[in-house]
């Protein structure tokens, strides 16, 4: 009887582990930003880029929807965003933030010169400090969110043509 | 005057094992952080952009003296569990914590069992 037992627990254990392995190893290993979609973004604290004022929670619901995208002038990828940026400004019901990452003030507004500027507000993370508290990892970088600070959608990389009619689609729905 | 002595080594022994404790913590946060934009490397080995950043938050929520755990909160709610190395416990991870006692447990168990059993033999 007792070694039935053992046996039995034998078999328990060895299928276990085999379980373990065999969903471990199917499991993706490369981060992505799913799991954070529903979420929220609190304690927004972020320096405008021109003025010496601090962007907070308040100044963020003027809008329906928020697009906090982060950039630079030295991100080659950002430059390839851009157009799309200035084609959401026009959304009505879009609010778009720009978090000037690691850059220099004068370089950022050349860069907005040349490009145009499609950002309702501007911000700058001098360290990148505060770009944790959005979940950045690098840029381009961008976080849809709506009037409740909910994070319907990140965007890891340049917004592409597929994520601009995501957001043009999300915004109509609503 | 023996009794003064004795205060300001206690003291003086206090602030080295908290100093050393506060620099362990450190390390030890940096090296259960997962570089995300690396290669199977920790914040503590790498380099990278990311990496410094992460390293100067850690440095600001230890000086306004937020608890290990309350880092590793912190980072999960802004990157997901992915962030850390050591998983925290919850319950869907319940069971890698519990897994490797209650092999140890069973394991124990079914050794007993065939001990008694040869030595009854």
């Amino acid at each position: 009887m007792k070694i039935k037992i053992i046996k039995i627990f034998t078999c328990i254990v060895i299928v276990f582990i085999i379980g373990i392995l065999f969903f471990g190893l199917n499991k993706d290993s490369i981060y992505n930003t799913k799991g954070l979609e529903g979420s929220n973004i609190r304690n927004i604290k972020l320096d405008h880029l021109t003025k010496n004022e601090i962007i907070s929670e308040k100044d963020f619901t003027k809008k329906g929807f928020t697009l906090i995208n982060f950039w630079a002038s030295w991100c080659g990828p950002c430059l390839i965003e851009h157009p799309f940026l200035i084609k959401l400004n026009d959304e009505p019901s879009l609010q778009i933030i720009g978090v000037n990452f690691k850059d220099k003030k004068e370089n950022a507004l050349k860069f907005l010169d040349v490009n145009g500027n499609p950002y309702d507000l501007l911000a700058k993370d001098e360290f990148g400090k505060y770009s944790i508290n959005f979940g950045i990892y690098g840029i381009p970088e961008s976080i849809l969110i709506d009037e409740n600070f909910i994070i319907l959608k990140k965007f890891i990389g340049p917004i592409s043509d597929k994520d601009y009619i995501f957001i043009k689609k999300i915004i109509k729905n609503s | 005057m023996k009794i003064k002595i004795l205060i300001i080594i206690f003291v003086v022994i206090m602030n080295i094992s908290n100093a050393s404790s506060n620099d362990v913590n450190k390390n030890e946060i940096f090296k259960n952080i997962r570089c995300l934009i690396c290669q199977g490397q920790s914040v503590a080995d790498s380099n990278s952009d990311f990496a410094q950043t992460i390293k100067l938050v850690v440095n600001d929520l230890i000086a306004e003296g937020k608890s290990k755990n309350e880092i590793y909160s912190f980072l999960i709610e802004k990157y997901g569990e992915w962030i850390v190395y050591k998983p925290p416990f919850n319950g869907p991870n319940s069971i890698l914590w519990i897994f490797p006692y209650l092999v140890f447990v069973i394991g124990g168990v079914m050794i007993f069992l065939l001990l008694n059993k040869r030595e009854k033999r």
